[in-house]
C-alpha cells in the first residue's frame, strides 16, 4: 500500500468517521447470528449437531458487543485524504493507460497540495504533464483529449482558478456529448481544492458546488473522508461523463481510518448515493465536504442535549441523492442543511425545494438553512470566522428546529 | 515570514501569483515533501532528468547562456520594430487567370484529385446558395455561408487525410463533403429531423461526424483550438500516424483560447494544424480593428510554431501547403500554423447584413475578380478537363439532389420526446427519467398544449 497508513492503535479513541464501521459490524454480525440461529435451528433436527461441527465465527456469534480489536481489525488502518486521492489516482493511471493527468505543477512540483506525490517518477512525464498557466488552454486540452478517448484528470489548483476555464468545462465538456447526439463522450475528472481553506480570502475560498451542480451534463462530487476520497475519485475517473471533484484543502492533512475493503484497489462508490454517516431521529443535517466533520461534532453536542441527530454526507452534490434525504426527513420531521458557500441558490436551497415538493407533509418545523455568509471571503481571521459557518451554528440551528433554543430547564 | 520568502526564492516566479496557497500547503501539510527533493528549476526547458547545471559553467562576457539558448550582449539599447517593414509574402500558384505563377513551387495534384477538387466546391457552392434562400423562406432558423472560402474547404480538406481529426469553427462544411457527408446528411442537421446524428439538438450548420472524425461545431469562438491540441495530443500519445487539424477565423485569433492552443501545442509538440481563414472580417469589425500585428502568420513566430502564409482563393496553394504542413505535423510531430488571406464574401450569417457596414464595391470585387472557383476552373479548363457543358450539368444535378434532400428533410419526422433526455450523460440518471415520465403523463393529459409533431 505505502501510502502513509497507519494502524489504529488498541485503546485509541474511535473518532466520529469510525462509527459508521461500528455500524456496518453491528449490521453485519447481527445478520450472521440470525442466520446461525436458523442453522442452528435446523441442525437441531439432525443427528449430528455439535459446535464443533461450526465455522469458527458461528461459535461466537450470539456475542453482539463489538470489541475494539474487531474494530480495529475491521478498519485496519488508518490514511490522510491527500493519499487516499493519490492511491486513487496511482491506481487508475497502473488499471488504464489512457488516463493521465494534467494541470499546473502537478508533475515536477508534486502538486500545488502535494496530491500527485510520486506520480512523475512512476508514470513519467507524458502521462504527468505539466502545462503552461493557462487554465482556459489546459482545460480545454483535456476537453479535446478526452473527445479523442483518454482519460484527463484535470487539477485545478483551487477550483477558484477553474472560473478562467469555465467555458471549456460548461459549453464543451457538459454539452457535447448531448449536442453530438452521444457521438462524442467527455469522460474527464475535474478535481481540486473547493471552498474555503484558512486565511486565503476571496479568490482562494468560493464554494462552487452549487454553480457545477446547477449544470446537466456535469457530475459534481464532495469528498469528506478519505473512503469518500478514494472511492468516489476512482468512480470519477472510471465513469464516462464529465465529472467535477470538489477537495477541501483543509481536509487534506486529515486522517480517517480506512478498511481493508476501501484500501483494494477494486473498491469504488457509487455516484449519487449519500451517506448516512449517524443515525438519529430527531433532526437531519445534511452537509458536504468538512462540513460533514462539523456536524458530526455538532451532533455530538446535541446528543448531550438530548438531540439525536441524523447527518448525512451527501457525497454527490449531482446527481442529489433525494430519496436519502427525503427518507431521513420523513423519519426525524425536521431538517438542518449545512455548507460553506452562499446561501441564495445554493446546495442547502435545493435541498430544502426537494424537501419541501416531496416531504412537505413530514415537516415539522421550518428548514433551517447555515451556509456562509453573502460576502467574497475577508482575509482577517476574525471576519473569516464570521463568514463561514461553525459547529455552534448548527448546534443552535438543530435546536431550533427541534424547538429547543431554550434550555431545556427553563422549558420544563 | 521567513517561509514565504524561502518559498518565493525556490519556486518558479510563476508560483508567486498563488502564492497564499502554495503558502497554506507548507503550514498544513507537514509531512509534504521539501521543496529541495528534486533539483528545482528556475525557468526549466530541460526534460525531466536531463541536466540544467552545465548552462552555467561557461562564462562569458559576450554571451548569456539562458533556457532556450545563448544570448548575446549588445551595447545599443535597441527596442524590437513593431513591424517588420515589409508584410509577410503570400504563397501563391494560381495567378487571376488560373495559369501557375512561373517559378512556384507545388505539390502535384492528380487530374481525378483535382477534378474531384472542382466539383466538391462547386458543390458548397449552390449548398450555400439554396439553403440561404430556405432561411430566407424561414424553413430554417439559421444558416452560415462559406461562399468565397471554397478553395480553403475544399483544397484543405484534400490534402488531409481521412484520419486527420477536423476541430471545425463553422464555415468549413467542405471538408465534410469532401469526407464523404452527403447533402442528405447536411439538410438532416439543418431541418433537425431525428436522422440528424445531433438528433436535432442543435442550430442549422452545427454538423458533426464521428465517422468522419469531424467534431462537432461549437459555437463559442475558439473552444475548439486547445480542444485540438488536446486531441493531437492523443493521437501522439497513441503514436497514431495523423494529426489534428483547427479552423477558425481572424476574429478567432483575439481569443485567450487561441494563444493558449499555440503555447501549448509548441510546448507539448502536439501535431495540429492551426488554420486560419483570415477573410478581412468578424462579423462588422474588421481585421484593422482586430489586431495591430501583421495579421496572423507572424504569431506563430512569437510561439515557436512554424507557419505560413498563404492565397486562401488559391485551391493549388492551400493544397500544397497542407500538404507539407500535414508532412512536417505528423512527420516531426510539431505545430503548423497556416494564415490564408480570404475574403467573407457573403453576411456573416442570416443573422447579419453586412452591406451595412462594408462597401458593396468590396464585396463584389471579391466576388467577381477574386472568386477561387472561377480562378480554379481555368486552370482545369486550360488542362483540358473541364468544359461549359461539364458545369451546367454538375450545377444542376446538385441543385437537384439538394432539393430533393430539402424535401425529404422536411418530411423526416422530428425527434422523438424520449431524446430530450438522453445523451446529458452516458445512462439516463433517475431525475432525467422522472421528467421525462412526468413530461409524458401532461402530454397525454393536455395534449392541446403541446405541439403535435413530436412523437411520444
Amino acid at each position: 500500500m505505502g501510502c502513509g497508513a497507519s494502524r489504529l492503535e488498541p485503546g485509541e479513541d474511535i473518532p466520529p468517521g469510525l462509527l459508521p464501521f461500528r455500524r456496518r459490524l453491528q449490521e453485519l454480525k447481527r445478520s450472521r447470528t440470525e442466520e446461525s440461529r436458523r442453522r442452528r435451528r435446523e441442525r437441531k433436527d439432525s443427528i449430528v449437531s455439535t459446535t464443533e461441527l461450526l465455522r469458527p465465527e458461528e461459535r461466537d456469534a450470539d456475542d453482539f458487543e463489538t470489541t475494539e480489536e474487531e474494530i480495529s481489525r475491521a478498519v485496519a488502518e488508518k490514511m490522510t485524504v491527500r493519499d487516499a486521492l493519490n492511491s486513487a489516482i496511482d491506481e487508475e493511471m497502473a488499471a488504464d493507460p489512457k488516463v493521465f493527468l494534467m494541470g499546473e505543477e502537478v508533475g515536477e512540483y508534486q502538486g500545488a497540495y502535494k496530491v500527485s506525490r510520486g506520480l512523475l517518477d512512476k508514470y513519467g512525464p507524458e502521462r504527468v504533464r505539466d502545462t503552461p498557466i493557462t487554465e482556459a488552454g489546459f482545460t480545454g486540452i483535456g476537453v479535446g483529449a478526452a473527445y479523442y478517448g483518454l482519460k484527463p484528470v484535470v487539477e485545478f489548483m483551487t477550483f477558484n482558478f477553474s472560473m478562467q476555464a469555465i467555458d471549456q468545462i460548461i459549453n464543451s465538456a457538459a454539452k457535447s456529448n448531448y449536442m453530438s447526439g452521444g457521438q462524442i463522450s467527455v469522460p474527464i475528472v475535474f478535481r481540486g481544492p473547493n471552498g474555503a481553506a484558512a486565511g486565503v480570502a476571496a479568490q482562494h475560498s468560493h464554494c462552487y458546488a452549487a454553480w457545477y451542480a446547477s449544470c446537466p451534463g456535469l457530475k459534481v462530487l464532495s469528498p469528506y473522508s478519505s473512503e469518500d476520497a478514494r472511492g468516489m475519485l476512482k468512480a470519477a475517473i472510471r465513469d464516462p461523463d464529465p465529472v467535477i471533484f470538489l477537495e477541501n484543502e483543509i481536509l487534506y492533512g486529515e486522517s480517517f481510518p480506512v478498511s481493508a475493503d476501501v484500501l483494494d484497489s477494486n473498491f469504488c462508490l457509487p455516484i449519487g448515493k449519500a451517506m448516512i454517516e449517524r443515525e438519529g431521529k430527531h433532526v437531519t443535517i445534511t452537509a458536504f465536504s468538512k462540513m460533514v466533520g462539523y456536524a458530526l461534532k455538532a451532533a455530538e453536542i446535541l446528543s448531550k442535549d438530548g438531540i439525536s441527530a441524523e447527518i448525512i454526507n451527501l457525497r454527490s452534490i449531482r446527481p442529489l441523492d433525494r430519496d436519502t434525504i427525503n427518507a431521513s426527513v420523513r423519519k426525524t420531521n425536521r431538517l438542518v442543511t449545512v455548507e460553506e458557500g452562499f446561501p441564495q441558490h445554493g446546495v442547502g436551497a435545493e435541498i430544502c425545494a426537494v424537501v419541501v415538493e416531496e416531504s412537505f407533509e413530514y415537516l415539522d418545523a421550518p428548514v433551517e438553512r447555515i451556509a456562509g455568509a453573502d460576502v467574497p471571503m475577508p482575509y482577517a481571521p476574525n471576519l473569516e470566522r464570521l463568514a463561514v459557518p461553525q459547529v455552534e451554528d448548527i448546534v443552535r440551528a438543530a435546536k431550533r428546529a427541534c424547538y429547543r433554543s431554550v434550555p431545556m430547564a427553563a422549558a420544563a | 515570514m521567513s517561509l514565504i520568502i524561502g518559498h518565493a526564492r525556490t519556486a518558479a516566479a510563476r508560483l508567486l501569483r498563488r502564492s497564499p496557497a502554495s503558502i497554506l500547503l507548507r503550514r498544513d501539510s507537514p509531512e509534504a515533501p521539501a521543496l529541495g527533493r528534486r533539483p528545482v528549476r528556475r525557468m526549466g526547458t530541460a526534460r525531466v532528468g536531463e541536466s540544467v547545471s552545465t548552462a552555467y559553467e561557461e562564462c562569458s562576457d559576450q554571451v548569456l547562456d539562458f533556457p532556450g539558448g545563448k544570448v548575446s550582449f549588445i551595447p545599443e539599447m535597441r527596442f524590437l520594430s513593431e513591424s517588420l517593414g515589409e508584410r509577410i509574402g503570400c504563397y501563391r500558384v494560381l495567378d487571376d487567370n488560373g495559369q501557375t505563377v512561373s517559378g512556384s513551387t507545388f505539390h502535384e495534384v492528380s487530374k481525378e484529385v483535382a477534378m474531384k477538387m472542382y466539383r466538391h466546391m462547386v458543390t458548397l457552392q449552390v449548398m450555400d446558395t439554396i439553403l440561404y434562400e430556405a432561411q430566407r423562406q424561414g424553413r430554417i432558423s439559421f444558416y452560415v455561408t462559406s461562399t468565397g472560402e471554397e478553395a480553403i474547404n475544399i483544397a484543405s480538406a484534400a490534402a488531409l487525410s481521412n484520419e486527420d481529426l477536423v476541430f471545425p469553427q463553422y464555415r468549413e462544411p467542405g471538408v465534410l463533403l469532401w469526407r464523404g457527408f452527403t447533402l442528405q446528411e447536411i439538410a438532416n442537421q439543418c431541418f433537425g429531423n431525428k436522422e440528424d446524428y445531433g438528433k436535432g439538438r442543435q442550430m442549422p450548420i452545427h454538423y458533426g461526424s464521428k465517422k468522419l472524425n469531424y467534431f462537432t461545431v461549437s459555437s463559442p469562438i475558439g473552444t475548439q483550438l486547445p480542444q485540438a491540441v488536446g486531441a493531437a495530443y492523443s493521437l501522439k500519445m497513441d503514436g497514431k500516424n495523423a494529426c489534428a487539424v483547427t479552423y477558425f477565423g481572424d476574429g478567432g485569433t483575439s481569443q485567450g483560447d487561441f494563444h493558449a492552443a499555440l503555447n501549448f501545442a509548441a510546448v507539448m509538440e502536439a501535431p495540429v494544424i492551426f488554420f486560419c481563414r483570415n477573410n478581412g472580417w468578424a462579423i462588422s469589425t474588421p481585421t484593422t480593428e482586430q489586431f495591430r500585428s501583421d495579421g496572423v502568420v507572424i504569431r506563430g513566430q512569437a510561439y515557436g510554431i512554424r507557419s505560413i502564409r498563404v492565397d486562401g482563393n488559391d485551391a493549388l496553394a492551400v493544397y500544397s501547403a497542407i500538404h507539407a504542413a500535414r508532412e512536417m505535423a505528423v512527420g516531426e510531430t510539431r505545430p503548423i500554423l497556416v494564415e490564408a488571406l480570404t475574403y467573407r464574401v457573403g453576411h456573416h450569417s442570416t443573422s447579419d447584413d453586412s452591406t451595412k457596414y462594408r462597401p458593396i464595391d468590396e464585396i463584389e470585387h471579391w466576388k467577381s475578380a477574386r472568386d477561387p472557383i472561377s480562378r480554379y476552373r481555368k486552370w482545369i479548363q486550360r488542362n483540358g478537363w473541364w468544359c461549359d457543358a461539364a458545369e451546367s450539368e454538375l450545377r444542376n444535378s446538385v441543385r437537384k439532389e439538394l432539393l430533393q434532400a430539402i424535401q425529404v428533410a422536411e418530411r423526416v419526422q422530428k425527434p422523438p420526446l424520449e431524446e430530450l433526455f438522453k445523451d446529458v450523460y452516458d445512462v439516463v440518471p433517475s431525475n432525467l427519467k422522472e421528467q421525462e415520465k412526468l413530461l409524458l403523463q401532461s402530454v397525454k393529459k393536455h395534449p392541446g398544449d403541446y405541439p403535435a409533431d413530436v412523437p411520444v
